[in-house]
């Protein structure tokens, strides 16, 4: 386990952690030395170890019940976190990578191909972050440019051509706000993608993985099914932009993230997002195949559950889903 | 028209850095100073002017029941959905709570939301009507605005009738979070659907069109048409210019811009647009 990019509130449980891992190859150099049958009273440390453990799960299972929305938001960003290509891996088989939008070049922030889940073959894609600081460049911090969103659209398209189901991954802090993503129509781009996709004839499931940031998020999130991962965030604009536009202070992002109601409960509550997906103990960088795992149950019981409705009422719910979203008075009654 | 004076001198947040530096004196009484090229006009030539600049021909932002004035037939226009207002689902609270920010904006008596909708005649032909207040809150696109937009949409598909919309918003409503983002959602299916059954949109853009509203519905129309030099794009220049922390070339995100790049059909001065719209719909019907 590394310690990189530690979050304040994970350090009590990173410091017992350490500790197991430290009595674990005390523990091994014991054992390597009683091999050499040398003295046999090689010590035991496996119930000190037992302990810990026990203490570390209760621990973390504590602090990560009592998130804050920006300590949540900091999960969604964890390095370690499974990321969109990390996911189609542990969940897919026989996936091939697609590439380019056929207009102008191929966008690495968003990905996409052929895979198959369970038994039905699908198109999946997602925004897609970098790890390391190479990557991330390569990857544009999975703010995708027009071409990317321009990929998908086209990768949706096929699917709908072929009848095959749609999952999208939502991983992004935003659109790529520059001036070639200006150039080459950013909000064209992801206009068109929200309204081809309310029309696609064919069951479309999107999973906030991570950080769904703004319409760079929305643009490949008008499904049917909307899940969010437990410590995942959907929000209209990200804590900082928001915090340095209100409060005019981008310091103030923490309280940003409280007011905005970033978290998955809140997006549950205002009928945004369907349902959402457990994660492991402490977040999905503590156990990324796991994370996966839930991941595929949940879109398969999903695909299960859209591919059985019927084409036209189906494409007739995705409107109503998002037509009845909003909060407002003064409706003549 | 007190509206008038105040978007004239108030400190334009969507322009361009460079702009910022012309702070201008408030000349009173029959004269005003063009904030764009500086120049001292007689206000009554400017009102006259249809709030144009006579000597730059910049167009000055305007209130939603003006550009009613100068886009439909007279006495033709009726407003639909008027009481249609914000809920603070959110509780939401920065320096200031939405809900107060919500008073303030009612206090200026343009309207109880962002967009004034209705359907009136242009030339005679029936259309429905959605056009953006900026006046309140920056124009922004909460649910109401939303709602609003996907009624009149609604009620053109049932009646095949045109839809115009024009814009001028700074993008979604941050105090409404997520459900304001999802009213992007929503306006563009409805689009879908006009699409389908052969119902035209026409979108103008003004100044400014950003964020949101020009990542949805404005930038949907069969037809895109916007006001020169408005400043239409995804992202603020400001955010930009911090983003790649260069400095943005001269005209970047003005319409000119936008129709040299291919995003516009055309840019139409603000005494010509109520022919050149008439005249669009007469070709659709
Ligand atoms: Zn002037």
């Amino acid at each position: 386990m590394s310690y990189r990019n530690t979050r304040d509130f994970d350090k009590p449980i990173e410091e017992i952690e350490r500790k197991i891992n430290e009595l674990r190859e005390r523990s091994q150099d014991s054992k390597q030395e009683n091999q050499k049958g040398q003295e046999d009273n090689g010590e035991d440390y496996s119930a000190e170890i037992e302990k810990l453990e026990a203490r570390a799960a209760k621990l973390t299972a504590d602090i990560y019940a009592n998130l804050t929305p920006w300590q949540v938001t900091l999960v969604a960003r964890h390095p370690e976190r499974p990321y969109t290509l990390d996911h189609i891996e542990n969940i897919t088989t026989d996936f091939i990578e697609l590439h380019g939008d056929r207009l102008f070049k191929d966008d690495p922030a968003i990905v996409g191909g052929m895979g198959r889940i369970g038994d039905r073959s699908i198109i999946i894609l997602g925004q897609q972050k970098g790890r390391n600081t190479k990557e991330r460049f390569y990857r544009n911090y999975g703010m995708p440019h027009p071409e990317g969103y321009r990929k998908a659209l086209r990768l949706m398209q096929m699917a709908e051509r072929f009848n095959m189901p749609i999952v999208t991954f939502i991983d992004t802090p935003g659109a790529a706000p520059d001036i070639e993503a200006e150039e080459r129509g950013q909000s064209e781009a992801i206009a068109r993608n929200l309204l081809e996709m309310s029309q696609l004839r064919v069951p479309i499931v999107t999973v906030v993985i991570g950080e769904g940031g703004s319409g760079g998020a929305l643009a490949i999130g008008v499904a049917d099914k909307v899940m969010i991962f437990e410590f995942s965030t959907y929000s209209v604009i990200s804590p900082e932009g928001c915090a340095a536009i209100l409060w005019k202070d981008g310091a103030k992002a923490e309280t940003a993230a409280k007011a905005l109601k970033v978290n998955a409960d809140e997006l549950i509550r205002l009928g945004v997002v369907d349902s959402i997906i457990k994660e492991p103990l402490g977040g999905a960088h503590r156990d990324p195949k796991a994370s996966s795992k839930n991941l595929k149950e949940a879109i398969i019981t999903a695909l299960d559950e859209l591919t059985a409705i019927d084409t036209d009422k189906l494409v007739e719910a995705r409107y109503n889903k998002f037509r009845k979203i909003g909060v407002f008075a003064g409706d003549e009654a | 028209m007190a509206w008038f004076k105040k978007n004239l001198f108030k400190k334009d947040m969507f322009k361009n850095a460079s702009d910022e530096k012309k702070s201008v004196k408030v000349p009173h009484g029959m004269w005003v100073k063009c904030n764009h090229c500086n120049e001292i006009i007689y206000k009554k030539e400017v009102e006259r002017n249809l709030e144009v600049c006579p000597k730059c021909n910049y167009h000055f932002r305007i209130s939603s029941k003006k550009r009613v004035e100068i886009i439909v037939d007279e006495g033709s226009f009726v407003e639909l959905n008027a009481d249609l207002e914000a809920v603070d689902a959110l509780e939401f609270k920065d320096i200031k709570k939405y809900k107060d920010r919500l008073k303030d904006a009612h206090k200026k008596k343009c309207g109880k939301d962002a967009i004034l909708t209705g359907s009136g005649l242009i030339g005679g032909t029936k259309v429905m009507l959605g056009v953006f207040e900026f006046a309140f809150m920056g124009g922004s696109m909460g649910s109401v605005v939303g709602e609003k937009i996907t009624r009149i949409m609604e009620v053109a598909l049932a009646e095949r009738v045109p839809v115009i919309i024009f814009t001028a918003s700074g993008g979604a409503r941050m105090q409404e979070g997520i459900l304001s983002l999802m009213q992007m959602a929503k306006t563009s299916a409805a689009i879908a659907r006009l699409r389908r059954a052969g119902v035209p949109f026409i979108s103008v853009l003004t100044d400014p069109t950003t964020g949101g509203v020009t990542a949805s519905f404005a930038m949907l129309g069969d037809l895109i048409l916007a006001e020169p030099k408005a400043l239409i794009g995804f992202a603020g220049p400001r955010v930009i210019q911090e983003t790649i922390k260069q400095k943005l070339p001269e005209g970047f995100q003005r319409s000119e811009f936008l129709l040299e790049h291919g995003m516009l059909d055309m840019i139409v001065e603000r005494k010509r647009m109520k022919e050149t719209i008439s005249m669009l719909v007469s070709h659709f019907a």
